[in-house]
């Protein structure tokens, strides 16, 4: 097996062996490696296949912006992650990796046909090809795509990893742990500002911290053992913490900050187990500053895509820190200085390299040190055609133009095993522009750049342009100092030599004798986007960079084209003949790298996952075989099957038990609102329709509540319980909106009131006995209280004691049956219950859930908000003409009741539907009409309400009809998949239209 | 995500607020008196506007108390904060 890995670093434990499997295969690294450094140690190149063309592709960076080492992590169905970066995924014993976008495998596969078909498939091929016929897009084209593309797995059962949220607070974040990140670390620590440092790496230090050329010093040292030692410096500051392996995956405004920290991705399996694998940091600081550094830009030239071809610094990286080479015979492709430390760093480890500058000369110091080492350098020269498959094996260059628009003389061809890029730095301002901050365009050195820094946010380091090292320290010193307003002198005499010049020839489409619809110069190599098709879609008339990207799709890959978007834009610009200046950039969105699922939603999974409510007898509903609804979060009892009852089955009981002798309900859950005050009973007058100033104590009223547009928005009884104290009650789904629409009011339209809200839900459970039979079993529970109709009528309420404890007792009915709601301090709900039942048991009281609720409620007509009405229905159009007073001088939404549009009388209205088969019921939500011939067919409305009634032995129905009030009697249709249903218009109240049973 | 200062409990994370639209439109004292056209202006009519606006924001997860603010909606700042029923202030006209 051929060993790359040529010398020792400090970075590299080879103390500790570590095995790893890549598509099957075992191979070894060490701890400190990469999965990409340990691949290329193993002179591994080759990872993956290009989406569209499915050409081999290989390494081409070392960190976050990797297009092609795209791997699926594991294998198990709950424990696989797609879209993992080898070159950001530390190696572990016992790693399992696989090449993601390549099937059957990386050497051989199908899709590569596509590479020689590729003329076929041109920018927007996806939208041209695959639009027509529209019955093959689900059958043929998507599973087609979906196959040969293989996006990544993902896992198939959920994910058993523990994750975690924090919030914290600082005086200042730092983002990036690189030269200018440390001296704004420790400059804010140092000077009383409570500090964090992030960095995404394992240890602090940038790209400066394996720089190890002479011609680089700081204070007469390598700058990288002068940052080593201010790495020391800044760990003993107790101002400051240093969080690693921690990114930042979004900056929201006001300085609030996602950060993503990796806790145990780098361990082995056995120590993963049962630790929190992620944690999320929500994070607000005061000041924020970005030091998040720069990447390398690649270089746009034919067959640029080939393994083996890796960004300049990469090789660098590879190099110095992880002791890798990237090949024994290397070409270095650059427009600028940088790619020269490179060469210095490959030629002082033996290894034998030549450079290519598009540059026509250049003469840094660098430079000067690379000719008296004896490196070849062609000046003037550009690259033009790169060869073999499955790695590069050789390339062709030639002299450029005096323009630099074409090439000239003769195509020299060398041999290489690795060939570097570089094409000069593009500063990551993704967080500058997260946070809403605006870019600048710097002509000179073609970068963008943040545009202002805010008094609470500021860039430092190359992320803010600045590129040498001197720069770097001096700028970023004094910034730090205006922006946190200090004054510190720590690198006052810090004495910097950098013999890196900063000249650059940019050539964003390098030239080539070839015609460039012959080549592929690759722009996006995740998504396989090339030169060619940007030119294509400006030809095809596509002008904004919004639309070009996304019709390419050049930038819309997993790594959101941190390499692309940069030669997108200026090829759009060159080609359309305007500065890159004025076309803008894309908008760059979090997450900044792809964030799991699972970091998201931290702890709030299975039973935490949503909020859930059960009231205080729920116990006793569970241990009753009780199927439950959800009412908003809380968990209500739906019906009580009986020995093996179907749904039908059991409300069909229940809702007979009810009627002929007793039924209980757990009513615990409608809102309770308590509302005191001298002007509590004004205050109900102006949010009800009806009046309220003349209700006496100790009575109860239904009241209807609108919206300011005449719409219904809840209902309830409400109980006057003494001269200034009201009990409201709201529906169960409604509670805490009606508490928040009352206050708004109370507190914005008539603070004058003298009233006082509050929730008091909570406070009691709520059983609700209904039923021929149910003064009896009261009877039994209060002995002492005068149940008759004289003293405790319907629509009024009671105070006793039961054992001691007070409860309040309402008359009151949703059922048309002679009802009481007892309620009671909540911590007693479950002995009331108990008792009830007991209480209850010669009379079969039979507990009911909220569907035989809606069955009673329906034969007696009552509606239910939010189920009958849907926020279009006024009182009229319920036929609830009766509740709205026509004294009162004002009301919530009264003006909107004589509204053009409310007065109109085809308005949809509540009516009673019968069918003409009494066995046939209705299905919700069904449409209705009056004539299935014509076309279109005019719907008329649709049924809100169906049931069959156990207590009528037919099907009832309530729904909304056109014009419905004066359709009593008239034949409609129910047009069904199968049949039509015949119904006729009825009442709305199909039970006991003379309330007896109130008081029988 | 926004830092609100509630003016009765200071500063507080946006999540524990609601927003409730644009401020200082009264409820007309006398809606009867109104045409279909005026009654339509205070009932639908709001304002959605580039730049500095007024609005009514509740903490809705604290003191539950309504109050006003003044936001840049250019850039989301909020460069005012006050109780119902006070003036705006002068310089935000
Ligand atoms: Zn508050």
């Amino acid at each position: 097996m051929p060993n790359y890995r040529i010398h020792k670093t400090e970075y590299i434990d080879e103390t500790k062996r570590v095995s790893f499997k890549y598509d099957g295969k075992t191979y070894f690294g060490y701890e400190g490696d990469t999965l990409a450094s340990a691949l290329l140690a193993n002179g591994i190149h080759l990872v993956g296949r290009s989406f569209k063309y499915h050409r081999p592709r290989g390494i081409v960076s070392c960190g976050a912006e990797e297009p092609n080492a795209i791997c699926q992590i594991g294998s198990k169905k709950d424990l696989t992650e797609p879209n993992v970066r080898a070159t950001e995924l530390e190696l572990y014993e016992g790693l399992e990796a696989s090449s993601q976008n390549c099937w059957p495998n990386v050497k051989f596969d199908i899709g590569g046909i596509n590479n020689f078909i590729s003329p076929l498939i041109p920018a927007g091929f996806y939208y041209k090809t695959f639009m027509w016929p529209k019955s093959f897009w689900k059958k043929v084209y998507e599973p087609l795509i979906r196959l040969s593309a293989g996006l990544g797995k993902s896992p198939t059962e959920p994910d058993p990893d523990i994750y975690d949220h924090k919030y914290v607070h600082y005086d200042v974040l730092v983002i990036g742990g690189g030269v200018s990140g440390i001296i704004a670390a420790k400059m804010a620590a140092k000077n009383n500002f409570k500090t964090l440092l992030v960095d995404d790496k394992k240890i602090l230090g940038g790209s400066t911290i394996y720089q190890n050329n002479e011609s680089i010093k700081i204070d007469d040292k390598l700058s990288s053992e002068w940052l080593k030692n201010e790495i020391q410096e800044i760990k003993k500051l107790s101002n400051l913490s240093i969080k690693t392996r921690t990114s930042i995956a979004a900056y929201h405004g006001y300085n609030f900050l996602l950060a993503k920290e990796n806790l145990t991705d780098h361990l082995p399996e056995e120590k993963k187990e049962n630790k929190i694998r992620q944690r999320l940091w929500k994070i607000r600081a005061k000041k924020v500053v970005i030091a998040t550094g720069s990447i390398e830009r690649p270089l746009v030239f034919n067959n640029n895509d080939r393994p083996g071809i890796l960004l300049s610094n990469s090789i660098n990286k590879y190099l110095d820190y992880y002791g890798v080479t990237c090949g024994e015979n290397i070409i270095l492709f650059t427009n600028n200085d940088s790619a020269y430390e490179t060469s210095i760093s490959l030629h002082k480890k033996g290894i034998k390299n030549i450079i290519v500058d598009l540059r026509k000369s250049a003469s840094s110091e660098l430079i000067k040190q690379a000719e008296s080492l004896g490196i070849k350098i062609y000046f003037n020269h550009v690259v033009t055609n790169t060869f073999g498959y499955r790695k590069i094996n050789s390339l062709e260059i030639m002299k450029l133009s005096e323009d630099g628009n074409t090439t000239v003389g003769n195509k020299i061809k060398l041999s290489c095993d690795c060939l570097g890029m570089s094409g000069g730095w593009t500063p990551m301002v993704h967080m500058h522009t997260q946070s809403g901050g605006k870019l600048d365009f710097r002509d000179e050195d073609q970068v963008f750049l943040p545009k202002e820094n805010s008094e609470d946010q500021i860039s430092v380091g190359s992320c803010n342009g600045d590129f040498d090292l001197e720069n770097i320290i001096d700028k970023t010193v004094n910034k730090i100092n205006k922006f946190l307003d200090i004054d510190n002198q720590d690198y006052q005499d810090t004495n910097i030599i950098c013999s890196k010049e900063n000249d650059k020839r940019n050539i964003w489409l390098l030239p080539n004798k070839i015609p460039l619809g012959k080549t592929k110069c690759f722009i996006d190599f995740q998504n396989d986007s090339t030169a060619k098709d940007i030119k294509l879609a400006l030809k095809e008339g596509f002008r904004s960079i919004e639309h070009v990207k996304r019709y390419t799709t050049t930038g819309m890959a997993t790594d959101q084209g941190k390499l692309s978007n940069m030669h997108a834009l200026g090829i759009i610009a060159d080609t359309a003949g305007v500065k890159m200046g004025t076309l803008g950039t894309t908008t760059f969105r979090p997450p900044f790298t792809p964030l799991t699922f699972g970091t998201l939603v931290g702890r709030n999974v299975g039973k935490f996952f949503e909020v859930v409510r059960k009231t205080s007898m729920h116990e006793w509903h569970v241990k009753n075989n009780a199927e439950f609804e959800n009412v908003g979060q809380w968990k209500r009892p739906w019906y009580y099957p009986k020995n093996g009852e179907n749904m039908h089955d059991a409300v069909q009981r229940e809702s007979k038990a009810a009627r002929d002798s007793a039924g209980i309900l757990d009513a615990s859950t409608l809102g309770k609102i308590d509302i005191q005050g001298s002007d509590a009973s004004e205050f109900l007058n102006r949010v009800y329709t009806n009046a309220w100033s003349k209700l006496a104590i100790g009575k109860c009223r239904y009241g209807l509540m609108l919206n300011e547009d005449g719409m219904v928005y809840d209902d309830g009884v409400t109980t006057r319980i003494s001269e200034n104290h009201y009990l409201m009650t709201t529906t169960t789904g409604g509670a805490a909106n009606v508490l928040s629409k009352l206050e708004d009011y109370l507190q914005t339209e008539w603070p004058e009131l003298d009233v006082y809200l509050t929730s008091v839900t909570d406070h009691y459970s709520t059983a609700s006995i209904c039923g021929p039979n149910s003064k009896k079993i009261l009877n039994k529970l209060f002995p002492n209280l005068d149940l008759s109709d004289e003293n405790f009528p319907h629509m009024s309420f009671k105070e006793d004691k039961l054992e001691n404890i007070n409860c309040r007792i309402m008359r009151i009915s949703f059922t048309g049956e002679q009802s009481y709601e007892i309620n009671i301090e909540s911590k007693y709900g479950h002995s009331l219950w108990k008792m009830c039942i007991e209480a209850g048991k010669e009379f079969n009281l039979t507990p009911y859930g909220t569907e035989t609720m809606h069955l009673l409620r329906a034969e007696k007509g009552f509606i239910i908000v939010g189920q009958d009405t849907d926020g279009t229905m006024t009182p009229s159009d319920l036929q609830m003409d009766w509740i709205v007073s026509k004294k009162k001088f004002d009301f919530i939404g009264k003006r909107s009741l004589y509204r053009s549009d409310t007065v109109r009388e085809d308005r949809k209205q509540l009516v009673g539907l019968l069918t003409d088969d009494p066995k046939e019921i209705l299905e919700e939500g069904a449409q209705i009409v009056s004539n299935v011939k014509s076309k279109p067919i005019d719907m008329l409305g649709h049924v809100t309400s169906s049931y069959f009634s156990p207590n009528l032995n037919k099907s009832i129905a309530l729904a909304v009809v056109r014009s419905g009030k004066t359709m009593k009697g008239q034949k409609l249709i129910i047009p069904m998949e199968n049949k039509n249903i015949n119904v006729t218009v009825s009442d709305t109240i199909f039970l006991d239209k003379e309330n007896k049973r109130l008081n029988a | 995500m926004f830092l609100i200062n509630c003016p009765f409990c200071g500063e507080r994370d946006q999540s524990e607020f609601s927003s409730g639209g644009e401020a200082h439109i009264v409820r007309p004292k006398q809606p009867t008196e109104l045409s279909d056209d005026e009654w339509a202006e205070y009932l639908f009519m709001r304002k959605n506007i580039k730049g500095i606006q007024f609005e009514r924001w509740n903490h809705v997860h604290g003191c539950r108390k309504w109050f006003n603010v003044v936001r840049d909606t250019s850039n989301d700042k909020i460069l005012s904060v006050y109780k119902m029923g006070e003036k705006p202030p002068v310089n935000y006209k």
